[in-house]
């Protein structure tokens, strides 16, 4: 007799809690950008401060207002370059192609030597000097031999990228559990398969991890490679700015950076969502830093 | 007939990573009939999962012979099939691909794979949960996705190690019981490594009592209680307590031996 208005109530309750957490979950997002925005106006409140009060002096040490002004005048007007959206797009090209060679040929030789002792034991000597050699410096070597256009940034960026994701795809596919391994095999996996089916899957999660980091190793690149001889680009402007004692320039040319950073991170959180919906929510995961 | 199992002579040695020889078994003689189901039991470390690695081919013996059907095993051959101890689903695959994955590695065609996966699923009692992941179910329908993945290839020798100890009892008497169910239904040969004699003496024709390692073949005894059987309720049979008090003797002295070594390993 009771059983279907219990039944009715149960659902109201259901209903209720899950508008109650969504609601929670609403008004904490709320907070943490308040908070964010907060930070951000004591922050730069303080610095406008210091320098309208003569605390800090604004040649050197640069000014949010003079910053904000500086951006404004780039994106209505132009850069001392050209259209702030060249700049900004040649930069990006330059980050992007040498995100992805470095990331492809890391993954690539990752797998290879992870999976192949002899090799791994041949090449580990070699890859270990390369990776011990402040590797920027190669800019100035792919400058000559690339000359002074996009290939010579894509190169010095891939370069960074390489060593991160090399070593963190080695890594996953040493650690692939062997007991998948042994399970895949009985279940009549040839090496092919196991490849892709077992080893690609289970070292997917370290490589996708080491991309967060990369995409601002080859952010550096871009810029480094800019240092070495450019026409355009953000790094240019911010080495233009500086020839020019600009400094609000060079802030400007950074906070472009930083936003470039932000919105692949953006793009590559999303990514590994979708590739590692296998994965459990870890613990806290909405703090990722 | 030929046995379905035949281990004859077999000694297995490791190198430690310290450099030194650890055997796990020694001098090993075993033969399991065609579509019997018999268990391994033993004290920890006496080489049980050992002997299962060396059937499956996944490991060579160190001396003596393995035959399957009659032929000598060479690497992994098919029609093995293998419940690990741990969790050895793919977390990447869902429960279907995960029980799809035999198939398809014989390939066969991804539609007929899932078909054929769905029914095993269900036969398993896992319908419904198709999509899911792996981190998504309990450790007990973990354990059914194993069972499904590994009897959809229709094994002749299926390999077990000590697939339920992880389980809770009642989840685990009800895997038993539809083990017990899925291997009457088929002529399939089982090989069922435990450390629980009670589990061993209700699932099995026949028990091994292995010694404490390097293992041997201690004795092996004729479980001829009737079947089909319950496992909750079969402890209750008057000639249970009997078989489990004769393989009890024999196996507690190698128990002891086993626990006396690992507190002087532990003491020094």
């Amino acid at each position: 007799m009771t059983a279907p208005v219990s039944a009715a109530q149960e659902a109201a309750k259901v209903l209720n809690l899950g508008a109650r957490r969504s609601r929670a979950r609403r008004r904490h997002r709320l907070n943490i950008l308040v908070l964010r925005v907060l930070v951000a106006v004591v922050g730069l409140g303080s610095w406008e401060l210091g320098t309208r009060t003569g605390f800090i002096d604004p040649f050197f040490f640069g000014q949010p207002s003079g910053i904000a002004h500086q951006l404004w005048v780039w994106v209505t007007d132009e850069t001392s370059l050209g259209p702030l959206w060249l700049q900004v797009l040649v930069t990006f090209e330059e980050t992007v192609g040498g995100f992805a060679v470095g990331s492809i040929l890391g993954v690539i030789f990752g797998i290879l030597l992870g999976g192949n002792k002899l090799l791994a034991e041949v090449f580990s000597i070699y890859i270990k000097a390369a990776n011990a050699i402040p590797r920027v410096v190669l800019g100035a070597l792919f400058a000559i031999s690339l000359g002074l256009d996009i290939r010579a940034k894509i190169a010095t960026a891939s370069v960074l990228v390489f060593f991160v994701v090399f070593f963190n795809a080695f890594q996953g596919v040493r650690e692939v559990d062997r007991n998948l391994i042994a399970n895949a095999r009985i279940l009549g996996a040839d090496d092919r398969r196991l490849t892709t089916e077992v080893i690609i899957p289970s070292a997917l999660s370290w490589i996708l991890a080491s991309l967060h980091i990369s995409f601002g190793l080859a952010l550096v690149g871009a810029v480094v490679g800019e240092l070495f001889g450019a026409t355009a680009g953000v790094g240019e402007l911010i080495y233009y700015s500086e020839a020019n004692f600009n400094t609000n320039g060079v802030f400007a040319g950074m906070v472009l950076l930083a936003a470039m950073a932000l919105l692949a991170e953006a793009l590559i959180t999303s990514l590994e969502n979708r590739l590692v919906r296998w994965r459990p929510p870890a613990l806290g995961s909405e703090i990722q830093i | 007939m030929v046995p379905a199992i035949r281990l004859s002579g077999v000694t297995k040695r490791f190198l430690t990573p310290s450099g030194g020889v650890y055997t796990a078994l020694r001098d090993l003689d075993m033969a399991v009939e065609q579509g019997e189901f018999c268990s391994v039991v033993g004290p920890t470390g006496c080489g049980k999962s050992t002997t299962l690695a060396l059937i499956s081919g996944l490991e060579r013996p160190s001396e003596g012979e393995v035959l399957v059907s009659g032929k000598p095993v060479a690497g992994v051959m098919d029609g093995i099939g293998y419940v690990f101890q741990t969790d050895a689903v793919f977390p990447w695959k869902t429960v279907l691909d995960n029980v799809a994955a035999g198939p398809r590695y014989h390939g066969i065609s991804s539609r007929e794979a899932h078909e054929r996966a769905r029914d095993w699923i269900a036969r398993v009692g896992l319908a419904g949960f198709e999509d899911r992941f792996p981190y998504q179910l309990s450790g007990g329908m973990r354990k059914r996705v194993a069972l499904a993945q590994s009897l959809i290839n229709g094994p002749r020798i299926l390999l077990m190690d000590e697939p339920f100890s992880a389980l809770d009892v009642q989840t685990r008497n009800l895997m038993e019981n539809e083990l017990l169910a899925l291997w009457s239904a088929s002529p399939t040969t089982v090989v069922f490594v435990t450390h629980d004699l009670e589990e061993a003496i209700s699932l099995s024709d026949r028990v091994f009592v292995i010694t404490a390692g390097p293992g041997t073949v201690k004795s092996d005894y004729k479980v001829d209680l009737p079947r089909p059987r319950n496992v909750a309720e079969i402890r209750f049979q008057a000639g249970f307590t009997a078989i489990y008090q004769e393989i009890w003797n024999d196996l507690r002295d190698e128990v002891l031996v086993s626990y006396e070594r690992q507190k002087r390993s532990g003491a020094a």
